[in-house]
C-alpha cells in the first residue's frame, strides 16, 4: 500500500502584487492621453475705438489680400500660396521691422485664409530657426526656455489683421 | 525571579496580501473622483490643417468657440448668437485676464463669419486666439 507523504502547503509569494498593480496603475497613467489643443495662435489688435491709431510707415506693412477665389495679392502682386512663405521671408530679411497685414474677402474661404497664415508661421519658423543656428549653433527647438525667448523677441510674429470695412 | 519570554519564537509578519486590494481601492477612489470637463459640442465641424502649428501650453486658461458648418456658433455648451458673444466673452475675460480663445471653425466657413466673431472679441478684449487645426503631414 502507497502511504501519502504530508507536504508542506504551497504558498504563493503574494507581497509583490502590490507592485504589479502599482506598475499597471503607472503604465495607464503614462499611456493616457488628452487630446492637445493644437493650433495657429495670434493676438487681434485691440478694439478700434479705444485705443488711438498708429502711425506705421507705409513701407514697413507688406499688404496682404486673399480674395473670394482664394488668390492672393501681396502689395498688389498675384501670388500663389506656396510662395509666401520664400517671398515674406526676403521681405523681412530686407525689413525687419516689417508688419503683416492680411485682409480677407467675407466670402474669401476660411481653409484658404489659415493656409496663408500657416505660410506665414512657416516664414517665422524659418527665420528664428536661422536665428538660432547663427547665434546659439542650435536648432530652436534644442535652446533653453530663455534662449527661446531671446530668439522671439529678436524676431517677432508681426502679423496683423486689417481692420474690416463695414458692412452696410 | 525570572520572566521568561512568551513570544519571540515566531516572526510576526503582517499579511501583505491584500495590499493590492488597497492600491486597487485608492486607484477606484482617483478615478471616481477625477472630473474632466468636457463640452457637449452640438455643431459639426471638421477642423483645418496646417503645418506651423503649436500647443496650448496652458489648457486652464482655453475657452472654446465653435463654429459648425451650417454657421450655428456654441461657447461653452451652449448655441449662442453673434451679439451675445461680446457680454459671454467678457465675462470670461474678467474672470481670466490671460483667456485664449480657441476658435474651432469648419474649414468649409466663410471668412464672413470669423471676422464678426473677431470684431466681437476684439470689442470684449479677449485678443488672444487660437485657431484650432490639425497637423498636416
Amino acid at each position: 500500500m502507497f502511504k501519502r507523504r504530508k507536504r508542506a502547503e504551497a504558498e504563493i509569494p503574494s507581497a509583490s502584487m502590490a507592485d504589479i498593480a502599482f506598475e499597471l496603475m503607472i503604465f495607464f497613467l503614462v499611456a493616457t492621453t488628452f487630446d492637445v489643443d493644437t493650433g495657429i495662435g495670434l493676438v487681434l489688435p485691440p478694439a478700434a475705438e479705444t485705443t488711438e491709431q498708429v502711425k506705421v510707415k507705409q513701407s514697413n506693412i507688406a499688404k496682404l489680400l486673399v480674395n473670394a477665389a482664394g488668390e492672393v495679392l501681396l502689395d498688389g502682386e498675384l501670388i500663389t500660396v506656396p510662395q509666401i512663405r520664400e517671398t515674406i521671408k526676403n521681405k523681412i530679411k530686407q525689413n525687419p521691422k516689417l508688419i503683416i497685414s492680411i485682409k480677407t474677402d467675407r466670402e474669401t474661404s476660411y481653409s484658404r485664409y489659415i493656409e496663408v497664415l500657416d505660410e506665414l508661421k512657416l516664414a517665422y519658423n524659418d527665420l528664428r530657426e536661422e536665428y538660432s543656428l547663427r547665434t546659439f549653433g542650435k536648432s530652436f527647438k534644442d535652446l533653453t526656455r530663455d534662449q527661446q525667448e531671446e530668439v522671439k523677441k529678436e524676431i517677432p510674429i508681426r502679423i496683423s489683421i486689417a481692420e474690416p470695412e463695414e458692412v452696410k | 525571579m525570572k520572566f521568561k519570554k512568551k513570544f519571540g519564537e515566531t516572526k510576526p509578519r503582517i499579511p501583505t496580501a491584500s495590499l493590492p486590494d488597497v492600491i486597487f481601492q485608492l486607484i477606484l477612489f482617483f478615478m471616481v473622483t477625477t472630473t474632466i470637463k468636457v463640452y457637449d459640442v452640438k455643431v459639426r465641424y471638421i477642423l483645418p490643417e496646417a503645418a506651423a502649428i503649436e500647443k496650448i501650453e496652458n489648457k486652464r486658461l482655453v475657452s472654446y468657440i465653435w463654429v459648425g458648418r451650417d454657421g450655428r456658433i456654441q461657447i461653452d455648451d451652449n448655441i449662442v448668437q453673434l451679439d451675445d458673444i461680446v457680454d459671454i466673452m467678457y465675462r470670461k475675460r474678467q474672470e481670466n485676464p490671460n483667456v485664449i480663445v480657441s476658435l474651432r471653425i469648419d474649414r468649409d466657413s466663410k471668412m464672413g463669419i470669423v471676422i464678426d466673431i473677431q470684431q466681437r472679441l476684439r470689442k470684449a478684449d479677449a485678443l488672444r486666439i487660437n485657431y484650432s487645426a490639425l497637423q498636416k503631414l
